[in-house]
């Protein structure tokens, strides 16, 4: 099976080459296996779950950009529900109506399939039970084909519906070397409440809550790379000044800021150890880092210039980008060695560049730029940071902003304001699968974790 | 048996009852007597006796309730003004003399004499009462205005918003004319008033990010703030907040808003 995905990647890759930079194409891993997702039945009170069950686990399946999804009206009558129900025909006959189903009715035409789900849904002892397999439909007979099989618990109620779906599609990603973005969340700021506050949610906009309750203005937030800790910045103690969060018990943890009338901007290094930011205590915002309680702080730029969002290589740690007014210009984004050496500007210094976000790859930045648009329309941009080749993810619908990477590393979530107010909204590193996330208030700033 | 003896017990039981009024008949009273040779004018029907009519408590303070209550023998139909109307009739076939009582509860917002009338056949007799109503404490006045303002309201009034380029944070040829004049102005008021701070708050407008607008509008309240400084305005009664692009005072799409919102707005406090 590895075989078949790794040749399929080849060729799908030179196909994608040729569509798009290179850049999207590295990113993306490009390869394209087809799988087919038909709905899944369910019986007794498991019935009226489905549509949220097979939803779900499309969605999940779909979003992991994995797969190419063959598309649902091609889609054969006979659909099985358990291995059982294949019958290997004497001869094979797609016309033939009467016949139990065969894995040709995927592999061939119109379908073209290589992989299906399926399986079935009922109701065990009060619990939602989900039996699910994945078959290889290019093997010869049912035993080669069976990929895996495996049975899902959770409650009967939407919240199990999903639970299992999630589970079931994150063994489907697995067998493919990719980690489910299912269980990530996506923090974000939002005025729903009345005041900017922290809000958290899955990361497909499911289970939208509330993190902070200052009623201030509480923005810009940074998760630790644990997924354990937030810091934002908030104007909950007067000045705008860093706090931390635990997003275990949500509460306040201790962050030492510099005597300064503006720190903003934490960003986590890769072990956490440590928190980049932009501090204004000499007087111009510029670049500090620190440990991650705000202890040991070290200025790391020196300019009479604003400079900010600073974000450490969560690859290397060694190397930081951040965005920089300096020499007078219009702020654009630069990088540095993580002491502060070596600095070079990055974007072209055409419009505004703004909102660097490294891939946790920490090969590529996603950021925000008004290039060829007037001052603040920014679209959003990935740049491979040693070539500085760059392609433009959106194009003028509204203002799109502050882009960062899912933990895929395939995924962007970013505000945009194209539908009037702005929102967040995810896609996929390429520019495509534009999905809205969120609907009540204003929303913007999100960052995606773990 | 059974019935006399419960008759015999349902007129004991009566008769126990009468003084407090019990609704039995207990004997037609005898018929007058057959007029003789002339027919003199009948008799004056007995009027109505008011046994009493009263208010409880009879001073009130306005919004609160009294509680009126009566009590009339004799009457047809007893009825109070003040739009109470009719508040008792006698009951058809009821004892006679039958007796009317009741009690309302009346909020009068102002002293009311309420009349009481009882009406029969006699004519009606009316008696009154008056409920002393007094205006509840009134709120104390306001304390007499001062003749100075408040520090906020002097800055507010004396000290102009400075307004900045798109993108900058320099002080610009009109912006120094109005930070000269509000440098002369707060070194007044700092004199009138020893106490209290100035917050030179730096805004900027929505295009730029909300990150570098953040550090922009610090740029800018500092600017202003140093120049303030250098004019002779004592540094530590300034003190600067930035809100960047949080808090427009303009939220249209274009030049003259966006112009609003780039400045540095003074508030005292």
């Amino acid at each position: 099976m590895k075989k078949i995905i790794f040749s399929l990647l080849a060729i799908a890759a030179a196909s994608i080459a040729q569509q798009r930079p290179d850049i999207v194409g590295a990113i993306m891993g490009s390869q394209k296996a087809v799988i087919a997702v038909p709905d899944m039945r369910g019986a007794g009170r498991a019935e009226p779950l489905m549509g949220v069950l097979n939803g779900t686990l499309f969605r999940d399946l779909e979003d992991a950009a994995v797969f190419k999804m063959a598309p649902k009206s091609m889609y054969p009558t006979r659909v099985p529900q358990q291995p059982q129900d294949f019958r290997k025909p004497l001869q094979y006959d797609p016309n033939n109506r009467n016949a139990a189903p065969w894995l040709q009715d995927w592999s061939d035409p119109p379908v073209n399939a290589n992989y299906l789900t399926f399986g079935y849904a009922a109701e065990q002892d009060g619990q939602m039970v989900l039996f699910g397999w994945l078959f290889n439909v290019n093997q010869p007979d049912v035993a080669a084909a069976q990929v895996f099989g495996k049975i899902y618990f959770g409650p009967m109620d939407e919240s199990g519906a999903r639970k299992v779906a999630h589970e079931f599609a994150a063994d489907v990603l697995k067998q493919f070397g990719v980690e489910s973005l299912a269980g990530t969340k996506i923090y974000f700021v939002s005025n729903r409440s009345g005041t900017k506050e922290i809000w958290g949610m899955d990361y497909d906009g499911a289970g939208q809550k509330q993190i902070t309750n200052y009623k201030s203005i509480s923005t810009m937030p940074s998760v630790s790379p644990d997924g354990t800790r937030i810091a934002f910045t908030s104007w909950a103690l007067g000045q705008p000044q860093i706090l931390v969060h635990s997003l275990e018990t949500l509460r306040r943890i201790p962050f030492l800021n510099p005597r300064a009338g503006t720190n903003q901007n934490a960003s986590y290094s890769a072990d956490g150890k440590q928190i980049a930011f932009s501090s204004s205590a000499s007087g111009f915002s510029q670049i500090y880092m620190a440990n991650a309680d705000g202890s040991g702080i070290r200025r790391l730029t020196n300019t009479r210039s604003v400079e900010v969002e600073p974000k450490i290589n969560p690859k290397t740690g060694t190397e930081i980008v951040f965005v920089s007014g300096r020499g007078g210009a219009s702020p654009q984004v630069y990088r540095m060695n993580s002491d502060g050496a070596d600095v070079q500007r990055l974007t072209t210094g055409e419009g505004q560049a703004t909102n660097p976000s490294w891939n946790p790859q920490g090969t590529h930045i996603a950021f925000a730029w008004t290039r060829g648009y007037d001052p603040g329309n920014f679209n959003i941009f990935v740049m491979d940071v040693n070539t500085r080749e760059y392609v433009q993810l959106t194009s003028g619908a509204g203002r799109n902003e502050n882009p960062t990477w899912a933990p895929d590393g395939k995924h962007i979530v970013f505000s945009s304001n194209r539908g009037g107010r702005s929102q967040i909204w995810s896609m996929l590193a390429d520019g495509t699968q534009l999905r809205q996330l969120t609907s009540a208030g204003v929303n913007e700033k999100p960052a995606w974790s773990k | 048996m059974t019935t006399n003896k419960a008759g015999a017990l349902a007129l004991a039981l009566c008769l126990s009852f009468f003084a407090a009024g019990c609704k039995k008949k207990v004997g037609a009273p005898p018929p007058p007597p057959k007029p003789e040779v002339a027919k003199p004018a009948p008799p004056p029907a007995a009027k109505p006796i008011v046994k009493f009519f009263t208010a409880e408590p009879s001073s009130i303070e306005r919004g609160q309730a009294s509680s009126l209550k009566w009590e009339v023998t004799g009457a047809e139909s007893v009825s109070i003004n003040q739009g109470l109307g009719v508040v008792g009739n006698a009951a058809a076939g009821g004892a006679t003399p039958a007796v009317i009582s009741g009690n309302r509860s009346v909020f009068p917002s102002s002293t009311t004499t309420y009349v009481l009338t009882a009406t029969n056949a006699g004519g009606p007799v009316t008696e009154s009462v008056t409920v002393n109503v007094t205006a509840p404490q009134p709120a104390p006045p306001p304390p007499t205005p001062t003749v100075k303002a408040t520090f906020g309201e002097a800055i507010a009034r004396e000290i102009q918003d400075v307004f900045f380029d798109f993108d900058k944070s320099d002080i610009r040829e009109d912006a120094r004319n109005v930070l000269t004049q509000n440098a002369d102005k707060l070194k007044t008021i700092f004199r009138d008033y020893p106490t209290g701070t100035v917050t030179i708050e730096g805004h900027a407008d929505e295009r730029g990010s909300a990150e570098y607008n953040l550090g922009l509008g610090d740029r800018r309240a500092i600017a202003a703030k140093d120049f303030l400084v250098q004019l002779g305005v004592p540094a530590d009664r300034l003190r600067t907040l930035s809100y960047g692009k949080e808090r427009p005072q303009c939220t249209e799409n274009n030049e003259s808003c966006w112009q609003k919102n780039r400045r540095a707005h003074f508030t005292g406090q």
